[in-house]
């Protein structure tokens, strides 16, 4: 499951960064934005025609992401 | 004469000792680099390194010491271009200290940054920024416990109110008091394998208390309304109205009062002073150097007003938002929502949008977006299609054709991005950080209209009183000779098998010569160029155009390269001649091309 696929509102566990057509740039980026194992998750909102997705990662970081970078993001199960 | 930068070449054996300051993007960084040295700072150039950014020497423990603003890094093992300077300069340039700034309220993860530095072995100091926000968040950091475990001293403080700075300023000063060699950086990257997220967890266990349910703060009370689906937009158009109309009401009426100034000096001192010079001469001071000192000058309200406009839609957080709301549309053409405010600032005034697309990190990005802000229609050319279209159109179709020049000016910055996206291919992700909205304080909004207003100045004035006397001199030589007889006029001449397919003649060519200063003059220039008072150009203009030729002649003045001075600032903000001359003749072709579509397909469907 990624992040494109979680509910908004819902709080999820991240499992881990896939290296996508980034490669490890963008994983790097992520990781240092907070994006790390087990860190909680959440979408706040998604915006309309395919537009960027609104996340907050631990408590105090937010983040404006594009679907296609949210696809590498892979979250852990229902817990 | 070419190059009037104030900036300085620095050797890389320095006898003063020199501090870098280090930080995530978003963390007051600036804030705080503008406090510990005040208003004194100002762009180097280091060999090899294309990004500016600010420097300045302040004397802690009664010696100078160099302090470097470097650009905001999320991670020295990433790829972004600012990383890639970062990296460069610590491996390249001999440091004493660095000053990690990061934003206390997102230590959790901004921890990274400093066991980095320390894996490195180089020695930093951490100042935990916007302790204020933390509290507010219900953070708890115990600084002398983290400073411990890091083993480099760490300072709570909020640089934007000041609070906590004399604790952060002393700590600078004790690692700069014990002797130290400088060093440069051996960037060996395994070192960092070390540091996974176990590590972050173990640093900061006991050391940092992060709530785990947060108080509701301002942030997720407004972002619902202005990050809505349906009304983000509108409220975000309605935004970028009344920036749109402060500017329109403010800037331009203090751009008409500096020119009313620079005018009333001419006449009353410069001018007297003149007058035992030959006419030559004369001229060449009045309309070659004071022209172009008038030119700069007039610059300087806007820039101000832009500036501080600009301060408080980033740091209130907003900028980064409209990146979110526009990026549906702005993606497909290569760009983010940021560029699409800088192209709506640059309606009022190309040069301060140039300016402001500094906030985008990303090379490409930054290079198309400056690629398509010239095509905005700006404050000057307006002045020129209102006066023109007035002499040839009957009222009610002037308005329209108006119009129709700013919807070619859309379409224009559309399709040029459309094109080049594929040539200014942005690689970077677009992962952007949307910090909480903060008020930005009066003394940061003055700060920056003044410190760009003054970057403004240092960089631009040599080149475009420069640009000036050369345009003045192609105009005025050989001596006595007027109009077409002019070096200017017989570019004109020479340049009719191009012109004349467009419908414009030497005439006008000539002054789309003198548009090359300033669109502004333009206007004066017919009257010089027709040998009539300005009234009468105006009369002029309607029995000897055609409305085809004086459309034609509208369009090519908005798409061909608006003004020395945005000239200028496309190459101080790429510091790259070829991008600059790219965009020039990009501009020069596709005018010319639209013009002739225009004219020639006019004049097929019978139009005269």
């Amino acid at each position: 499951m990624t992040l494109l696929d979680l509910t908004v509102g819902k709080v999820a566990l991240v499992d881990q960064v896939a290296l996508g057509s980034h490669g490890q740039g963008l994983a790097t980026r992520l990781e240092a934005m907070g994006i790390i194992p087990n860190k909680p998750i959440r979408v706040l909102r998604k915006a309309w025609l395919g537009g960027p997705l609104h996340i907050q990662v631990g408590s105090t970081t937010e983040i404006a992401i594009r679907r296609q970078e949210a696809r590498n993001v892979l979250i852990q199960k229902h817990h | 004469m070419t190059c009037h930068t104030v900036s300085t070449d620095i050797d890389t054996t320095q006898a003063v000792k020199r501090v870098v300051l280090v930080g995530m993007p978003n963390t007051g960084k600036s804030t705080f680099f503008n406090r510990i040295t005040g208003a004194s700072a100002f762009v180097g150039n280091w060999p090899g390194i294309t990004v500016s950014f600010l420097q300045a020497q302040v004397k802690i423990n009664g010696e100078p010491t160099e302090f470097v603003d470097l650009p905001g890094i999320y991670d020295l093992t990433g790829f972004s271009d600012d990383e890639k300077v970062v990296k460069l300069f610590l491996e390249r340039f001999p440091i004493d200290l660095a000053v990690i700034v990061l934003n206390a309220s997102q230590i959790d993860r901004q921890i990274r940054l400093p066991l980095q530095f320390k894996a490195l072995g180089i020695p930093s100091v951490v100042i935990l920024n916007m302790a204020d926000e933390a509290e507010r968040f219900g953070i708890k950091i115990l600084a002398d416990e983290l400073a411990q475990r890091l083993e480099m001293p760490v300072a709570l403080m909020s640089a934007k109110y000041g609070r906590g700075y004399m604790r952060a300023y002393q700590a600078i000063c004790k690692c700069l008091a014990s002797p130290s060699a400088p060093q440069t950086t051996v960037l060996e990257l395994s070192v960092f394998e070390a540091i996974a997220p176990e590590t972050l967890e173990e640093i900061l266990t006991g050391a940092v208390f992060m709530p785990s349910q947060l108080a509701i703060t301002l942030t997720q009370r407004l972002d619902p309304i202005l990050l809505h689906p349906i009304f983000g937009l509108p409220l975000f158009f309605l935004g970028m109205f009344s920036v749109f109309w402060l500017i329109w009401q403010v800037g331009l009426p203090a751009q008409g009062l500096m020119n009313d100034l620079t005018g009333w000096l001419q006449t009353t001192i410069i001018e007297p002073l003149a007058q035992p010079l030959p006419t030559l001469l004369q001229s060449f001071l009045l309309d070659g150097i004071w022209g172009g000192l008038s030119t700069v000058a007039s610059f300087v309200p806007l820039l101000v007003l832009f500036f501080m406009i600009m301060a408080i839609l980033e740091d209130s957080g907003y900028l980064s938002r409209s990146a979110y709301l526009m990026d549906a549309f702005m993606a497909r053409l290569g760009l983010d929502g940021r560029s699409f405010v800088m192209q709506m600032m640059g309606f009022g005034c190309n040069v301060p949008a140039l300016m402001g697309t500094r906030v985008m990190r990303s090379r490409a990005l930054r290079w198309l977006t400056m690629l398509v802000i010239p095509f905005s229609l700006c404050s000057a050319r307006l002045q020129v299609f209102v006066f023109i279209l007035a002499a040839v159109f009957p009222s009610s179709q002037g308005a329209i054709a108006l119009f129709s020049l700013y919807i070619l000016s859309f379409a224009s910055a559309i399709l040029t991005a459309f094109f080049f996206q594929g040539v200014f291919k942005n690689d970077e992700p677009f992962v952007l950080e949307l910090p909480p909205y903060r008020f930005p304080t009066i003394q940061q909004v003055f700060l920056r209209g003044w410190g760009e207003v003054k970057l403004f100045l240092s960089r631009a004035s040599g080149f475009i009183v420069f640009g000036c006397v050369a345009i003045w001199t192609i105009t005025h030589i050989p001596i006595g000779a007027t109009g077409l007889d002019t070096w200017g006029g017989q570019i004109g001449q020479f340049l009719q098998p191009v012109m004349r397919p467009i419908g414009i003649d030497p005439y006008l060519t000539l002054a789309l010569i003198f548009g090359v200063i300033a669109k502004e003059v333009v206007l004066g220039s017919l009257a010089v160029i027709y040998a009539v008072n300005a009234e009468a150009v105006s009369q002029y203009l309607t029995t000897t155009l055609t409305w085809t030729q004086a459309y034609s002649f509208c369009i090519f003045c908005l798409l061909y390269t608006p003004c020395l001075t945005t000239f200028v600032t496309v190459f101080n903000e790429s510091k790259s001649w070829k991008f600059t001359i790219f965009s020039l003749i990009y501009s020069f072709i596709f005018a010319w091309g639209c013009s002739f579509i225009f004219y020639q397909g006019a004049s097929l469907l019978g139009f005269s």
